[in-house]
């Protein structure tokens, strides 16, 4: 098993035709992913390598059948992108872009969450369940399935820990780049729960950073409501305050959001966190008892 | 971006909110001839930082001769690295009360939460810490307008008399539109003051604006301050790289951000200390790993380098020619580890062996290299 994508996820490629959206689309589906359309306003009736472009997500949709949508749309025109996936009905919407303006991303969280839709980022490399199916930029070699849920607000980082866990055995369900924006459609909460549910992931790793209380408030809901085991990684400790280290959401201000804070706050609840990303796995595997 | 309090307080009168009458000087004796009209005097150094006040920033001074010997006092100070090269000169009207009041972006709500306490004054920060039960907040979600009803009871907690609700209810709603017409993340009034004669007025202003948003407000982005960043932190913007200066000796470049964290993380864990927070960004453009290379080594502090790239939309072959290109145009004399893999990684070594050059594949022990070499340096 795996959590909310698997073998038979039909996926719509947003913004398909250009350089990113393109090579991404054509990845997705030689590691294995049901690609079936992509969307470019005013390119409909064209093809993208073999992938069939329609001029919305809609029409795509109503044609191929569509149970997510990945988006590859420049950031001034993507919050209009993910309204569109979510007016369409689509249950699952991964957004890739980075630089969404935050007000922007308030109302369109809320209104797809309100609709009972899970939006995935945005300023993600999207989530895979490795041999199953990839909705993102991941590069897949480094991921074998398994027992393992990754939940992280980072990308490259995901996957150094992805290969670290890879290296000692240990396969993922799925793994899940949640996205580094101070507003994010999904967070470690609704993914932990989701883990908590799902029969095939009998561990997680949670990838935090500084910025924000979600590690915080992750770390109390963990107390109360999971019972399998979470190992936690938190990067920016050695980050000055008051600057933004390159996410828009990674930033300590006011005192708040410190890693120390974080690594408390998991302490407390019980989680180990890992020094390094490469002690992760020894660490997991304590609590498994492997 | 950040905003002066003599840019916020602009903004301010712009859209109708009451505040004490302000000047912006930049010389003692433009100080002094502004004080000239007030019984009392308060000099402000404008400066992009905090604690202004505990940095001998903020002095009173009665009448002209005190206020242009307080200018020439805070004029060139240097607040938390800050030079202070402008002053705000305002009326120190008496006090009857302090309040503070606030809107921000709150990610755990995903709102817009007004923030008001009957204690201003000090840190919201420090009040939150303290006693967060003198903190009242009230959500809004963007394009919706302020609950009326439960902002009125939130007034009706923190201000006892009616003709003061109505005021700090015109100015909250004043505040919110500024808030939103400007893509702002963070503004704030503290303290807000009560008047002796009943007014409650602005002395002072911060904004924080997102910069995802800047794009669609060119006056706004017409206000930074280039005194925001350093000289080395606006040309890696201007050349799209995501760049922060700090204090160590290792110079770093790696690709993604929470990955270049958490390497600085790894120096610091092993015992080294490093030179800069660098994210050269998902797309391989091997200029780019000039451009970043070019920013690092102007440091004179940095004496050896790291490059820690974990390919998946950067190509590590991508990487190994840029780093090539680097070595043409720019003069490497420090030690240089790199660790190198992900997409293409077998091509991206193969170009840097036949220029001689080895890529490593172990973040720790690449870290560990990169110590071990910066200590040989020092």
């Amino acid at each position: 098993m795996s959590i909310l994508i698997g073998e038979n996820t039909r996926v719509i490629v947003q913004g398909a035709t250009g350089r990113d959206g393109s090579f991404h689309a054509a990845r997705m589906a030689t590691d294995g992913t049901r690609v079936v359309a992509g969307v470019t306003p005013g390119k409909g009736g064209t093809q993208s390598g073999e992938l069939p472009i329609y001029n919305t997500v809609a029409e795509a949709a109503k044609e191929k059948g569509a149970d997510a949508s990945v988006l590859f749309v420049p950031a001034p025109y993507a919050a209009a992108a993910v309204e569109e996936a979510s007016n369409a009905g689509i249950p699952l919407i991964v957004c890739i872009t980075e630089g969404i303006p935050v007000l922007d991303m308030i109302s369109l969280s809320r209104r797809v969450r309100e609709r009972g839709q899970v939006l995935i980022g945005p300023n993600c490399p999207g989530l895979i369940s490795p041999g199953k199916c990839k909705i993102g930029i991941m590069p897949s070699s480094i991921h074998r399935p398994g027992r393992i849920g990754v939940i992280s607000r980072s990308g490259t980082l995901t996957y150094e820990v992805v290969h670290a866990l890879t290296h000692a055995g240990m396969g993922q369900s799925t793994a899940v780049g949640i996205g580094g924006d101070p507003i994010i459609g999904t967070g470690f909460i609704d993914l932990l729960e989701r883990f908590e549910a799902d029969d095939g992931t009998d561990a997680v790793v949670l990838i935090g950073e500084i910025g924000g209380d979600a590690e915080e408030q992750a770390a109390a809901f963990i107390t109360h409501s999971m019972t399998k085991p979470v190992v936690a990684f938190i990067s920016g400790r050695s980050a000055p305050p008051g600057k933004k280290m390159g996410h828009a959401g990674a930033i300590i201000s006011g005192g708040k959001g410190t890693a120390v804070a974080k690594v408390d706050a998991f302490n407390k609840a019980g989680v180990p966190v890992a020094d390094t990303p490469s002690s992760i796995p020894s660490l997991l595997a304590q609590r498994l008892k492997i | 971006m950040k905003l002066h309090e003599h840019q916020t307080r602009h903004l301010f009168r712009k859209v109708g909110i009451p505040l004490n009458d302000y000047r912006l000087v930049h010389h003692p004796s433009e100080a002094g001839e502004a004080a000239a009209q007030w019984e009392t005097t308060v000099v402000k150094a404008q400066v992009l930082t905090g604690g202004r006040g505990k940095a001998g920033g903020v002095k009173l001074a009665q009448g002209s001769v005190e206020a242009t010997e307080k200018a020439q006092d805070i004029l060139g100070l240097e607040i938390k690295g800050h030079k202070v090269k402008a002053l705000l000169v305002c009326d120190a009207a008496p006090i009857e009360k302090e309040h503070y009041l606030g809107f921000i972006v709150d990610r755990s709500r995903r709102a817009i939460t007004l923030m008001l306490s009957a204690e201003g004054g000090m840190d919201i920060e420090e009040l939150a810490a303290t006693k967060p039960q003198a903190i009242h907040t009230l959500s809004v979600v963007p394009g919706e307008s302020l609950d009326s009803a439960a902002l009125e009871a939130l007034l009706n907690q923190v201000f006892p008399f009616p003709e003061h609700q109505n005021q700090a209810k015109d100015t909250i709603e004043k505040l919110y539109n500024l808030f939103m017409d400007s893509d702002a993340s963070l503004l704030e009034i503290n303290p807000y003051a009560l008047t002796p004669d009943g007014r409650l007025l602005a002395l002072d202003g911060k904004m924080v604006l997102d910069d995802n948003a800047l794009h669609r407000h060119p006056d706004l982005m017409a206000l930074r301050n280039p005194e925001e960043e350093r000289d080395d932190e606006r040309e890696a913007r201007e050349k799209n790289l995501s760049f922060v200066s700090l204090d160590g000796s290792i110079g770093c470049v790696v690709n993604g951000a929470g990955l270049a964290m958490a390497t600085l993380d790894l120096i610091k864990h092993y015992g080294g200390t490093p030179a800069n927070f660098l994210d050269v960004g998902g797309s391989s453009n091997p200029q780019k790993v000039t451009d970043a290379l070019s920013i690092i080594l102007r440091n004179p502090q940095v004496n050896a380098l790291l490059i820690n790239i974990f390919g998946g939309i950067t190509r590590c072959d991508d990487i190994a020619r840029g780093l090539l290109m680097a070595q043409k145009e720019l003069e490497i004399n420090v030690p240089l580890v790199i660790r190198l893999v992900g997409t293409n990684q077998e091509e991206g070594r193969a170009i840097l062996e036949e220029a001689g050059i080895t890529a490593g594949d172990d973040l720790d022990e690449a870290v560990k290299a990169v110590i071990a070499a910066s200590r040989s340096q020092a």
